[in-house]
């Protein structure tokens, strides 16, 4: 059956504080942080971006599969709301670099929150169709939010990738489906620096009508509840929501807390699902039972249902970076140095 | 600095993956790419391979710049290195996402893709690779 073949994940070093970003305009950060459940959120280097994360975890994803060889992979897709070209793919440069060009296809995805997830669909339709022997399915971010606005505590960098195929899978999909509607709660124009949200709307009949709806689509189409798996991966904006929508779908805090980063790495918006499932992938054994449900603004979840495999005991993990070693070695930044790495300081003419 | 798009094309394996070459006759490594051996001269002539570098050795020199080069301006000052690739050859570039009092000559390096510089706001955007602490 078709599944995760391998994978890798990637966040930038530097972290900033609520309560340092609350200090500069004059708002009680050290709260806002609480009510969201964000203790700090990563910031990328000046000189990192979507192509430069969603590169290093697609390298850390290769080196686990040496036997792999990249000429075989016939997709690559990255979802992301942070491509640094309108026009001209991510996903190219991406192939390009982990060496899977030119005998493939490649295409950027956007769904707000969810492009990541819609790739892994994408790509395991492929390998199932028998278009490609692997894909590639990349979430990454470096995720925008006004200054000043609440997104800025959140707005975050990172991104993981996925080999999907039909051979050697660490992690079988046994389903997925989606739940689409038509529904503005968050959105960017083209042009403008910074999205806007429709702020508590962006909670009911949003964020948490979609994930419960999808969620509950999924067990229901597999026979489940929620007491037969082992972890489960909400779309993450912030700490407060996905805790809130496990415990309304009744699931218990010991099944969302691995696969929960943002309380310790902020929204990492396309990245945050792919991210969740990679830090519970870094801990999982074979038989675990992995529910995962994305969102995207706009809006729509992709769900899926997971079984971890034997293959997971002899796959090489150590061949990259986990997770835990990635988050541990962090270095706090303040906002000054902040706006100069997102560029919000006006440099002179060159 | 502007780069014109086909020379930023040509470069593309060797700034991405540490594309170099290897003389079919005498086995030495080159990085950047040559297309033909300094050593062996004539006799190499068609017989330089595509050789992909580790991307990870260690740091031979280094120094600390504080001279404003463009695209660094939100990184200053900023390290540079000669590493010496596990592969024997020596390359130079941008130490990054490093504290500078733990750079020394000897610690352990690898590669990865950062962005180097673009053309202004509308251009290319120029990726290749900078070196990172290898932990």
């Amino acid at each position: 059956m078709e599944g995760i073949v391998s994978y890798g994940a990637y966040v930038p070093r530097y972290r900033i504080l609520p309560e340092e970003i609350g200090r500069v305009w004059g708002a009680d950060g050290k709260s806002m942080g609480k009510g969201l459940m964000i203790n700090q959120k990563s910031v990328p280097s000046p000189d990192e971006d979507t192509v430069t994360i969603a590169t290093e975890a697609a390298r850390y994803m290769m080196a686990r599969v040496p036997e792999v060889s990249s000429a075989d992979i016939g997709a690559v897709y990255i979802g992301s709301e942070s491509h640094p070209y309108a026009v001209k793919p991510s996903s190219a440069i991406v192939a390009a670099a982990i060496g899977a060009t030119p005998d493939m296809t490649a295409v950027d995805m956007e769904f707000a929150c969810k492009a990541g997830t819609a790739g892994i669909q994408a790509g395991l339709a492929m390998v199932k169709a028998g278009y490609a022997k692997y894909a590639v399915a990349i979430g990454a971010d470096t995720s925008q939010g006004a200054p000043g606005d609440a997104l800025e505590y959140s707005a975050a960098a990172g991104g993981a990738a996925y080999l999907l195929g039909s051979e050697n899978v660490i992690a079988q999909v046994n389903k997925t489906l989606s739940f689409t509607t038509d529904t503005s709660d968050f959105w960017r124009r083209e042009g403008m620096m910074y999205p806007v949200h429709g702020g508590r709307f962006s909670g009911a009949p949003a964020y948490f009508r979609h994930v419960s709806t999808a969620a509950k689509n999924l067990m229901k189409a597999m026979g489940t509840e929620p007491a037969d798996y082992n972890y489960a991966v909400f779309h993450q904006p912030n700490g407060k929501f996905p805790t809130r929508v496990a415990a309304q779908l009744g699931f218990q805090p010991e099944q969302i807390e691995c696969g929960l980063l943002t309380p310790n790495i902020g929204n990492c918006y396309s990245g945050a699902v792919p991210l969740g499932l990679a830090h519970v992938l870094d801990h999982a054994k074979p038989g675990d039972r992995i529910l995962v449900t994305s969102y995207g603004s706009g809006a729509g979840s992709d769900a899926f249902d997971i079984t971890v495999t034997d293959a997971i005991k002899d796959y090489k993990r150590q061949n990259a970076p986990v997770l835990d070693d990635i988050l541990s070695r962090t270095v706090v930044i303040d906002y000054a140095t902040y706006a100069k790495y997102k560029n919000t300081i006006k440099m002179p003419e060159e | 600095m502007a780069m014109v798009v086909a020379r930023e094309w040509r470069e593309i394996p060797g700034k991405y993956n540490l594309e170099g070459t290897k003389c079919g006759c005498c086995g030495k490594i080159f990085f950047p790419a040559r297309t033909f051996c300094p050593y062996c001269r004539r006799s190499s002539a068609g017989k330089m391979e595509a050789h992909r570098l580790s991307g990870k050795g260690e740091v031979f020199s280094f120094s600390i710049v504080h001279d404003n080069s463009g695209f660094n301006d939100r990184m200053m000052p900023y390290a540079v290195v000669m590493v010496k690739d596990d592969d024997g050859v020596m390359i130079e570039g941008q130490l990054v996402d490093v504290d500078f009092d733990k750079i020394e000559i000897g610690m352990r390096v690898r590669a990865m893709l950062r962005k180097l510089d673009e053309d202004g706001e509308a251009g290319v955007i120029h990726y290749g690779y900078k070196f990172v602490p290898e932990y």
